[in-house]
């Protein structure tokens, strides 16, 4: 089947690619717009390496056919502001950093949606991020420490 | 001092071996023996391909010898007429589109005419299936000390055992992947991997090419654990025999699938314990069996069944002890190293024997291991006397104060008189784990290291020693910075490039601190001595001194060096394996407290607590990383990763069906540390990286033991295992399990 | 690989009638898992339901809850009424993989993939839900505990889509989900159970134990009728009526049968021997 042309929004910008049609959302990403950021780490939706987010919320981009992105809003890892992630710098949420950005990724998201905590655990809300290294303390210790500050008023805007 | 890297990869920016920008290369893959065992009798390649578009490599493009250097000299590159295992690999292919590459793999029959494999290596394998040597064993070791069989003939009480290990994959986020490429007559190689010189080794053996025209640089590795420690060699060398073929760069990426089922996995075990004692639980006797399944190939098995019965009879004092090895052959996919090396399997074995014991003897857990704990001045089973000044029943103390181990007994006895469906315990292990290589080793590994200053008065650590998630250049950086009274932005680290850098050692056997570290505060030391100034000399005027020697040696280097130097008083032989095994041990106590469903025998850990005496901290954040990562692979291994075997390779290769544990499945990881500084340790420090998963599984099982009265022997304990236990058990002695109601 | 695009339902359904092989693709969590090794299933034809913004909303009516044909896990989890009214589909959604999943999955899909180890499939099923066909042929409605017939095979058409699924609003007076996993997240069922009683009476629904997911007809019969239950292994001769586990990668027939019967004596320890 011939390329399919899809535009959606980037990081903010929109964005047209030209893909083939059996390209994932990841492959599309990683090898087409070098935006290497987002990992992968399984292909089957298991590990969160991948974790984008589409329309707001995190999912598996090892997942998703590219075309149904198409009039999407997509954020990656890049578009997310280094300034911001010192709590995990501090905390130890990354050691080899392979599953990182999909953990960056999903944390934030939860920093963002605190009502969540209502319902949910870190733990639980982080589970779609497999991590080898850290044992998951300082990755919650750093949700933890994030949602701290944002209770504290840092970090806001 | 914060993770220097931790920012790049925070943001996504820092970029591993898939990651790198690479022009107009083609993706390499590997096509497969799909038999465990017999000889190719043809490769067919598929009528639909136009294989005039692909690369097409096989064992006879190989312009060395066809085997990838390491202990022996036993493993192809690509095997050429027989094959030893599924998954070996036969043919490579290369082409543009990775699409393509993937269904040509697919369009190759491998055809082989099968012969017996020995696929179990507890059983003593048929005539037709040896393969290895008189009788399939790839190595045997033992360890003695005094007399076992005279001191089990008198002592008051005899208590055997038998314990079993199954594999364990990493599951590093990063799977495996090399890029190779010429630039101009040197072939370079640059990918995930623990070991540069490791994979110089093999690249220059097999394609028979100097040193001059080969450079390997380490890529930033997304997780090792032993599991990048050799098989990065093979794909090292399968991209190189691609790129040199093609004339074309290769890159060269396991998928999941890919990597679980073709690279390493941590050797399966078999330990059986019979041991003397006193009836109030000293020891008097010590007789070990350890058996591992190397599989196919020799690669590392003989180094881990040596680190595996020099820890087999655990931290503790006996005057007859007898520990035999052996590693067996199989037609399994080859195992290899894993964190721990061999000594989580058998101290797994050993801490599990000692509540055994204890249930036995009708004595405390706690108090036998009290009694037996080695005392400074005490040997271990190689002989070896230990004076460290480490007070180990304060380690054991400790562990016991953090987790409430006491106070929780009669709590768990009320909740398990009470509830219906749950039962609670607790369960501990006292154990310990030799940093560096065993012996002689780090002496033949003649280790070097160098610290250059640089013209802008900073400093550069030249090492081989590679960053994969433990922390090595944040410490490399703090010891170089401190030895020389720096800031840490005046420090950096060199990429591992076997071009710029010596060849400190391979990143393994929890030495990189310790010992590398080492080297880098000689190394300092050595450099300030080059630019006319003493040991006291620091900050400013370093880097004054620096920048003057710069100034009157215009373009010259300016390097400090070191070379590993054997502490004194350590001796080892290696003919009787007795002596100083590791000139320093970690010591360490778990406890693991857990919660077993009887509807459904799933055990859930809802505490741990992981107390060790590590020489110094010298970065807590980082320190303590390493025990909370060890610790929850520790509780994976235990209780829910399951290799699933079929024809010797690994059917359940994928991460729905080999489970690690998630965030949700794990408690917090409680740590503490002692300190006792270790004199020829840098900053003081031991190794620390692999301690920590020595520990956790015999600590879980001891826990599920006393929550439920059953008395499992073999790791993973999942839910369907302990479900026959928990269904077939007699009631033993005071541990009787309250029924289900 | 050919995806189709239709931008309306009708769209979908002429190219569903057009073409008997295309597959309907909605979140991607079931098709999309290991794509680039499965070379073979780029060869097909994909109908790509993303753009049928109509089948996103669930809606309440005064007699129902209405799934749309592409409401996902999460759209469920966040519904406020749905905690309230029909708890068991959030304690599903939440145990399907993890949020990234339940961010994408579909009950839709979850119904369609015809897996005997399904998560949302036997809460549905408790509830009695009713899967909303449609095709160029008309509307056709199917209780769910008659949508499979075997293996992998259901009451769905090549041409038809789901469009729709249909929980009667009624006061339980239990209810209960029971996920047994290898792990707390991202895992596959070995033995689910979803139990619900009502004034339309008892649901016992397991799955992974047998080919398909299933009503368990022989222990509702126990429920009802107040059979008094001493103990696990007296559910035997009810279990072995309805369901058949076996050995497979993730478990074997042991554990399930030994498991179901465990968790369901202890769930409804206070029903058993009691007539309603």
């Amino acid at each position: 089947m011939a390329a399919l042309s899809v535009s959606f929004t980037l990081n903010g910008s929109p964005v047209t690619v030209e893909i083939d049609p059996a390209h994932r959302l990841l492959d599309t990403l990683r090898y087409q717009l070098a935006l290497t950021g987002t990992k992968e780490g399984c292909g089957e939706g298991e590990c969160g390496a991948c974790t984008v987010y589409l329309d707001g919320l995190p999912v598996n981009s090892c997942l998703i056919p590219t075309y149904q992105v198409r009039g999407h809003r997509v954020e990656t890892i890049e578009s997310l502001d280094p300034g911001a992630l010192e709590p995990f710098e501090r905390c130890g949420a990354t050691q080899c950093g392979a599953c990182t950005p999909g953990v960056v990724m999903t944390a934030w998201w939860i920093r963002e949606h605190v009502e969540l905590l209502r319902t949910h655990s870190i733990r639980e809300l982080m589970a779609g991020n497999l991590c080898r290294c850290t044992g998951y303390d300082g990755i919650i210790d750093s949700v933890e420490e994030a949602l701290g500050e944002r209770g504290r008023g840092k970090g806001e805007g | 001092m914060k993770r220097r890297e931790a920012l790049a990869k925070l943001t996504g920016r820092e970029r591993y071996v898939d990651d790198l920008p690479l022009q107009d290369f083609l993706w390499g893959m590997t096509v497969r023996s799909p038999a465990p065992r017999g000889r190719v009798t043809a490769t067919r390649f598929g009528k639909d391909v136009d294989w005039s578009q692909f690369v097409v490599v096989d064992h006879r493009d190989i312009p060395g010898p066809n085997v990838v250097a390491l202990i022996e000299q036993d493993q192809p590159v690509l095997a050429a007429n027989y094959v030893r295992h599924v998954h070996e690999p036969v043919l490579l292919l290369a082409h543009p589109s990775r699409d393509s590459v993937r269904r040509a793999v697919r369009a190759v029959d491998v055809v082989i005419a099968p012969e017996s494999p020995a696929l179990d290596f507890r059983i003593a394998p048929a005539p037709d299936q040896i393969q290895y040597g008189p009788d399939n064993v790839l190595k045997h070791l033992q360890i003695v000390k005094g007399d076992v069989e005279r001191a089990l003939a008198q002592a008051p009480v005899v208590v055997s055992g038998t314990y079993e290990t199954g594999a364990q994959e990493h599951v590093y986020l990063e799977t495996q992947g090399m890029i190779a490429y010429l630039e101009g007559d040197v072939l370079v190689v640059k990918g995930s991997m623990q070991c540069p010189y490791y994979v110089l080794k093999a690249l220059q053996q097999a394609l028979a090419r100097d040193e001059t025209k080969v450079r390997v640089i380490q890529t930033p590795t997304g997780g090792g654990f032993g599991g990048k420690e050799e098989f990065p060699s093979h794909i090292a060398l399968h991209a190189a025999l691609l790129a040199l073929k093609s004339g074309r760069p290769v890159k060269l990426i396991y998928d999941r699938g890919e990597d679980m089922a073709a690279t390493t996995k941590r050797h399966p075990a078999r330990v059986r314990h019979r041991t003397g004692l006193s009836r109030d639980g000293r020891l008097l006797a010590q007789d070990i069996e350890v058996v591992i399944d190397g599989g196919a190939y020799v690669t590392l098995s003989p180094v881990v069944l040596s680190r595996a019965i020099i820890h087999a009879a655990g931290p503790y004092a006996c005057d007859h002890v007898r520990i035999t090895g052996r590693a067996m052959f199989t037609n399994a996919v080859p195992f290899g190293a894993f964190r721990g090396f061999g000594a989580p399997q058998s101290q797994f074995a050993g801490e599990r024997h000692m509540d055994v014991i204890a249930r036995t003897l009708g004595v405390d857990a706690v108090e036998l291991r009290r009694i037996n704990l080695l005392r400074d001045g005490q040997t271990t089973a190689t002989g070896q006397a230990i004076r460290d000044g480490t007070d180990r029943l304060a380690v054991l103390e400790r562990a016991l104060e953090l987790s409430r181990y006491r106070e929780k007994q009669p709590e768990h006895a009320a909740f398990n008189a009470t509830h219906t469906t749950l039962r609670r315990g607790s369960g501990l292990s006292t154990f310990y784990h030799g940093a560096g290589f065993t012996g002689g080793g780090e002496v033949a590994l003649k280790s070097r290291l160098r610290v250059a200053g640089r013209p802008d008065g900073g400093v550069e650590v030249l090492s081989a020693n590679i960053e994969m998630g433990q922390g090595t250049v944040t410490v490399f950086t703090e010891l170089a910075a401190t030895r020389l009274g720096l800031e840490p932005e005046d420090v950096t680290i060199a990429e591992a490039d076997t071009s710029r850098v010596p060849n400190s050692g391979p990143t393994v056997a929890s030495r990189t601190t310790m010992i590398v570290g080492g080297l880098i505060e000689r190394a300092a030391d050595d450099l300030r001595r080059r630019v006319g100034l003493d040991d006291t000399a620091r900050g400013g005027t370093v880097k004054q001194a620096i920048r003057r020697w710069h100034r009157e040696h215009p373009g010259e280097p300016l390097l400090g060096e070191a070379a590993y130097e054997k502490p004194p008083g350590i001796a080892w032989d290696d003919k009787t394996y007795r002596g100083d095994a590791y000139g320093a041990f970690a010591w360490a106590a778990y406890v693991a407290e857990v919660e077993v469903d009887l509807r459904t025998c799933a055990t859930r850990v809802i505490d741990f607590v992981a107390v060790q005496e590590v020489g110094k901290v010298l970065n807590p954040t980082l320190a303590r990383g390493q025990v909370q990562g060890g610790v929850v692979q520790g509780i994976g291994w235990a209780l829910m990763e399951e290799c699933k075997w079929r024809d010797g390779a690994m059917a359940n290769n994928q991460l729905t069906n080999y489970l690690i544990p998630t965030s949700d499945d794990v408690p917090s990881v409680r740590v503490a540390f002692l300190e006792n500084p270790y004199p020829h340790g840098a900053g003081g420090a031991k190794g620390l990286g692999e301690l920590p998963i020595d520990g956790p599984a015999p600590a879980i099982l001891n826990a599920v033991a006393r929550a439920t009265g059953a008395d499992p022997r073999a790791i993973p304990l999942t839910p369907e295992k302990l479900m026959e236990l928990v269904d077939g058990q007699a009631s033993v002695g005071a541990q009787q399990a309250a029924p289900l109601r | 690989m050919n995806v189709l695009l239709p931008a309306t339902v009708p769209e979908a359904l002429d190219q569903l009638a057009n073409d008997g092989t295309a597959v309907p693709i909605a979140g991607g969590t079931d098709l999309l898992v290991h794509w680039p090794v499965r070379v073979e299933a780029h060869e097909r034809t994909y109908v790509d339901l993303s753009r049928l913004d109509s089948l996103r909303p669930l809606r309440w009516t005064a007699d129902e809850l209405l799934l749309g044909g592409l409401t996902t896990y999460w759209d469920v989890i966040r519904d406020d009424r749905a905690s309230q009214e029909f708890p068991l589909l959030v304690d599903a959604a939440r145990q399907v993989g993890a949020i990234q999943i339940q961010a994408r999955g579909t009950w839709a899909g979850n119904i369609v993939n015809a897996s005997p180890a399904a998560d949302g499939v036997p809460v549905l099923m408790a509830y009695d839900a009713v899967v909303v066909l449609e095709s160029r042929r008309g509307r056709e409605e199917v209780p769910l505990d008659r949508f499979y017939s075997g293996y992998k095979e259901m009451k769905r058409r090549p041409d038809q889509l789901v469009v729709g699924i249909r929980l009667p609003r009624r006061r339980y007076s239990y209810q209960v989900f029971e996920k047994v996993g290898a792990r707390r997240a991202q895992a596959i069922a070995k033995v689910g159970l979803a139990i619900t009683r009502s004034g339309a009476g008892w649901r016992v629904v397991a799955a992974s134990v047998a080919p398909t997911i299933r009503r368990c007809p022989a222990v509702e019969r126990l429920l009802e009728t107040g059979t008094p239950i001493a103990s696990p292994e007296a559910l035997r001769p009810a279990l072995a009526q309805d369901v058949a586990p076996i050995d497979d990668i993730r478990s074997s027939a042991q554990y399930r049968t030994h498991v179901m019967a465990r968790v369901l004596y202890h769930d409804l320890r206070d029903f058993w021997g009691k007539r309603a």
